[in-house]
């Protein structure tokens, strides 16, 4: 659905975006994340038609984004970063504008902004003017233009920035309810959101795509120690002594609480999960073992690693 | 067509639902009626004296002292204000942002191009037609001529439609309003006094500038001559800029 090959975009010396290459399959939601700067938008803005590409090239459900760009905007829905609408316009009157730029037929205009108007929730500000309402149901209005002509493909650039915590559940659920039937780019850089949203992540870091995958495969990408949180009953001497003997850690730090129970931040070898070997090796000198949690990577520590990797 | 209709239609309604159309078009009226007022004036003193001089009276009219006058104010007044009206056209889209969404529809720019020039091209044509009163007032109680007053008008509506397609241009070059409006006043200050320095200058550079006097090709219209080459000029006029405006839009999706 989506093909970038070599996507390359200069802004004078400046390379803002060097060679990204990757595939969308229909129906996919894919996170797009980087931190500010890394060229999210760039490339969203190469995708949409809206910047040529200065190298490269990319097709967009199934054309060319320089040589058939209006095919390509006919089929896609866009949500830009500033979402700037008119803002003298009524909502109806500013979705009924799109549409008919869309290139839809009077009929369609009016069935499809009926749907569209309850899908994101803006029914109540219909008739009200796009500058009287807030950033909230600004951001909506902004979803429903873009899914207003039924988009093949959507590109969403952060679309809950600037919402409260329940509009934010709701878009979320409704990004989530579109998977399937369309493709869809998701730009962010609120981690969260992608574990929550996307069966597939691409890192961008600083115009280069420096990992393409399933959130989950990403952490085990990355790669990394494993470690270990546990509580203990017993003296701070004896679990230093147990922990000592064990070949399969490479480190541990030992903390006492006032009621006498030990905390210890442990530490394993690369690829290995020493979990069983460490209980048994409390148990086996007498310490009591009452909670050991494995603390997994999180996107926000792989994508960090990522980074910094990269300088 | 549907869409150059939806981009116009949407143009006019922000001209004519906020302030601006009122405001330009109010400034324009308070002008020309103050003109106006002021060439009336002098023709009725120019009228008690050639009473007592029957012979002047002949060389006495109404289209040469009040009309012809007028007009050439009025297309003074709209080089003044007509940049208000333009300079938003492309610069306001691109400084709140909104271009970036309307140059992913799947509408030309062409059409993008033709939708705001046209509404502003019909606010100058509001503006105009609102000057009527003043030419029905002097028929009450003269007989101006119907053929000065028709070609007087097409002349400032023409020169004020290669106006308008100037701003286009100046507007679709950036984002900042301000210069935008700033280049299209000062470019078409410097065609209306062109002329000045023709005869200092050696006479095939004179009839050059001559010809590029954006009021030297009105005089004709104001005496009711509407000549084809006034008219090429102010239609090429236009057709440059519109065509410059379609670049513009290009370069700068290829620098920005």
């Amino acid at each position: 659905m989506i093909e970038a090959n070599g996507l390359t975009k200069r802004f004078g010396a400046r390379e803002a975006v060097s060679g990204v290459s990757f595939r969308v399959e229909v129906g996919e939601i894919v996170g797009f994340l980087g931190p500010n700067g890394a060229g999210k938008t760039t490339t969203l803005r190469m995708l949409t038609t809206y910047l040529p590409p200065t190298g490269g090239s990319a097709r967009v459900a199934g054309f060319d984004v320089e040589s058939d760009s209006m095919a390509v905007r006919a089929r896609i829905g866009y949500l830009p970063e500033s979402v700037a609408l008119y803002r003298d316009l009524t909502v109806r009157a500013y979705l009924d504008f799109v549409a008919t730029l869309k290139g839809m037929s009077c009929a369609s205009r009016t069935r499809r902004a009926d749907e569209v108007v309850d899908a994101c929730g803006i029914r109540e500000v219909y008739a009200r003017r796009i500058g009287t309402l807030s950033r909230g149901y600004r951001q909506r209005v902004g979803l429903a233009q873009a899914l207003i002509n039924d988009p093949e493909v959507l590109f969403l650039d952060e679309p809950t920035v600037g919402l409260d915590p329940k509009q934010i559940v709701e878009i979320r659920e409704l990004i989530r309810s579109l998977a399937g039937r369309r493709t869809v780019i998701l730009s962010t850089h609120i981690l969260p959101e992608v574990n929550l949203l996307c069966r597939r992540v691409l890192i961008i870091h600083r115009g280069r795509l420096v990992s393409d995958g399933p959130p989950r495969e990403l952490a085990a990408h990355a790669g990394g120690p494993s470690r270990l949180e546990l509580e203990v009953r017993g003296t701070r001497d004896a679990l230093a002594a147990a922990l000592a003997g064990m070949a399969e850690l490479l480190s541990y730090e030992i903390d006492v609480d006032p009621d006498g129970t030990c905390r210890a931040r442990v530490v394993g070898r690369d690829g290995a999960d020493p979990r069983e070997a460490v209980a048994e090796t409390l148990v086996r000198h007498g310490l009591g073992l009452r909670s050991m949690a494995l603390r997994t990577m999180s996107l926000e520590d792989v994508f960090l690693q990522l980074v910094t990797r990269e300088e | 067509m549907s869409k150059f209709l939806a981009l116009y239609r949407r143009e006019l309604a922000y001209y004519f639902q906020s302030p601006v159309a009122y405001t330009v078009v109010a400034v324009f009226l308070l002008f020309c009626g103050y003109s106006f007022y002021n060439l009336l004036g002098y023709f009725n003193l120019l009228s008690i004296q050639v009473m007592q001089n029957p012979l002047q009276a002949r060389n006495l009219s109404i289209t040469a002292s009040v009309l012809a006058p007028l007009f050439s104010n009025m297309s003074t007044i709209l080089l003044l204000i007509l940049p208000l009206l333009t300079m938003r056209l492309f610069a306001e889209e691109r400084r709140s942002g909104s271009a970036e969404l309307l140059f992913t529809y799947p509408v030309s720019d062409a059409s993008v191009i033709a939708g705001k020039f046209v509404a502003a091209v019909t606010v100058l044509a509001v503006m105009l037609a609102m000057t009527g009163p003043y030419v029905a007032l002097l028929a009450l109680f003269a007989a101006p001529e119907p053929g000065p007053v028709i070609s007087g008008y097409l002349g400032v509506w023409l020169m004020g439609v290669s106006f308008v397609a100037m701003g286009t241009f100046f507007s679709a070059l950036g984002e900042s309003q301000l210069v935008a409006g700033a280049m299209t006043f000062g470019c078409g200050l410097l065609l209306l006094v062109i002329g000045w320095i023709a005869p200092f200058v050696s006479p095939g550079v004179a009839a050059v500038l001559d010809e590029l006097s954006i009021i030297r090709h009105l005089e004709g219209f104001g005496r009711g001559v509407v000549d084809t080459n006034d008219l090429v000029f102010y239609a090429n006029l236009t057709a440059l800029f519109l065509f410059l405006s379609a670049r513009a839009l290009d370069s700068v999706r290829w620098r920005s």
